[in-house]
């Protein structure tokens, strides 16, 4: 589990999408460079996207509505795409949703690429279909997305809220790849974001191999839910 | 928005252009055009209703839980509440609702997470995301699993606490508490009556429901 392993790392801007396919036995390491970084991300079974993250079986399987440390994120097929291995944030929001076109219009201004060249304002719904169309993806299989590095807090009637500073400058999350995953991630700025100036903030990513989870894995032995559905996604590749 | 606002409608059942009654574990689909009212009623109390809807025009312009709690900030669903599609489009808005509280984060059940929420040997037993399976397929249009998304369940109590824990709890309805809603656009409902006997959401017996659906000039 060492550093020497990393294989590649690079920085994505602020308001950009990325996706690349992680290998079973990889790790993504994401990483806040300022504070205050927001990362849209969906996640499929390479090999078979109609299989795809699944935010209600991550939710209540693991009777959460936050995400961290030892949880892992479900496919609609009762496996485990990835495992929240590292994490030094301690909630990452899985019901906030992504921003769109209108919602960015109204809240920053329309900002087009003629008139602002490359810091013409994204959002992450078109983000998320631009990059899922590069993978022969699209509309159909946009699902809820989990928002890495921000927090909804939820009130005793259901408000919403947006807790500004949750994540700090170098602040890092690393998601170890259970299956071969199509990662699809954006970092435009999160739909509840209370900040009224457009500022995505960029983020950091490496990727590096990592031992499989054994029998005392931590996430596998968080709950016995995550236990049964290591063993399902473990079959899966037998 | 309180996350609950009890409003009774006015509709009278004697006048409603359809009417069908839901079998525990059957699927349900069927088209509702722009203006009509669509009001599904817990016959027997404490049914989670699963349930889809889709922009007739464009079937992958589709029901977002994420975007619908997002719009209104709150997570739980009751008059008022408008359920926004993927693109955007309101879809319909909850006109009258006498349960008061209706979930749209715990999803659907599937043969699979049974499996991974109860027991590995939970595979056989009937499942919310079999019946909307079967349902698109029937229906035939060229819909798939891709089309089965985040859904609502009407009738089901899934609070959220302020630690970020999920928790499924014993349903708030009763016998004959309804929810109402009027179509902004034509729309394709989907409906699994939910089969579930693992956990509480249908208090361990499920029970049938009834959809209706009058004109708007019914009004």
């Amino acid at each position: 589990m060492s550093e020497i392993s990393v294989l590649w790392e690079e920085t994505i801007h602020g308001g950009a999408a990325w996706s690349h396919v992680l290998k079973r036995g990889t790790a993504l390491r994401i990483t806040d460079l300022q504070g205050g970084a927001n990362v849209g991300a969906v996640f499929y079974n390479f090999e078979c996207p109609a299989e795809r993250y699944n935010m209600p079986d991550t939710l209540k399987a693991q009777h959460v509505a936050r995400l961290a440390k030892g949880f892992v994120l479900y496919s609609d097929m009762g496996r485990i795409l990835c495992s929240i291995i590292e994490d030094t944030v301690g909630w990452h929001d899985p019901i906030g949703g992504t921003s769109s076109a209108k919602l960015v219009d109204a809240k920053y201004g329309p900002s087009r690429y003629q008139e602002h060249r490359n810091e013409y304002h994204k959002n992450g719904h078109d983000s998320f279909l631009v990059e899922l169309g590069k993978w022969g993806l699209g509309p159909r299989d946009l699902v809820a997305n989990v928002n890495f590095f921000s927090r909804v807090d939820v009130a005793q009637d259901g408000g919403m809220s947006f807790a500004p500073g949750n994540s700090k400058a170098g602040d890092q999350v690393e998601l170890r790849a259970e299956m071969n995953v199509l990662a699809i991630l954006n970092t435009c700025q999160h739909p509840l974001d209370p900040n009224p100036k457009y500022e995505p903030k960029p983020v950091h990513v490496s990727i590096r191999r990592v031992t499989a989870p054994g029998p005392d894995d931590a996430c596998r032995i968080s709950r016995p839910e995550n236990g049964r559905g290591f063993t399902l996604t473990e079959r899966y590749f037998l | 928005m309180s996350g609950i606002n009890l409003v009774e409608s006015k509709l009278d059942p004697a006048k409603a252009i359809y009417s069908q009654v839901i079998p525990a574990g059957e699927p349900w689909i069927h088209g509702i055009e722009r203006g009509q009212y669509f009001r599904i009623v817990d016959l027997h109390g404490n049914q989670a209703v699963d349930t889809l809807f889709y922009n007739a025009l464009d079937y992958s312009d589709r029901y977002s839980a994420q975007d619908t709690i997002q719009q209104q900030r709150n997570i739980y669903l009751t008059t008022g509440t408008e359920l926004i599609s993927t693109n955007g489009t309101v879809l319909l808005t909850i006109v009258a609702d006498t349960c008061g509280r209706h979930d749209t984060l715990g999803g659907a059940c599937a043969t699979e997470s049974n499996m991974v929420r109860y027991a590995l040997e939970k595979r056989h037993m009937h499942a919310c995301r079999n019946s909307f399976l079967k349902a698109v397929t029937e229906w035939d249009h060229g819909m798939t699993k891709r089309d089965i998304t985040s859904n609502i369940n009407f009738f089901m109590n899934v609070p959220v606490t302020p630690e970020g824990k999920l928790t499924f709890e014993d349903g708030i309805s009763d016998p004959g508490k309804y929810v109402e809603m009027r179509a902004e656009t034509d729309v394709l409902a989907l409906i699994s009556n939910c089969p579930q006997l693992n956990n509480p959401c249908n208090a361990y017996n499920p029970t049938p429901v009834q959809v209706l659906v009058w004109d708007g000039a019914g009004k």
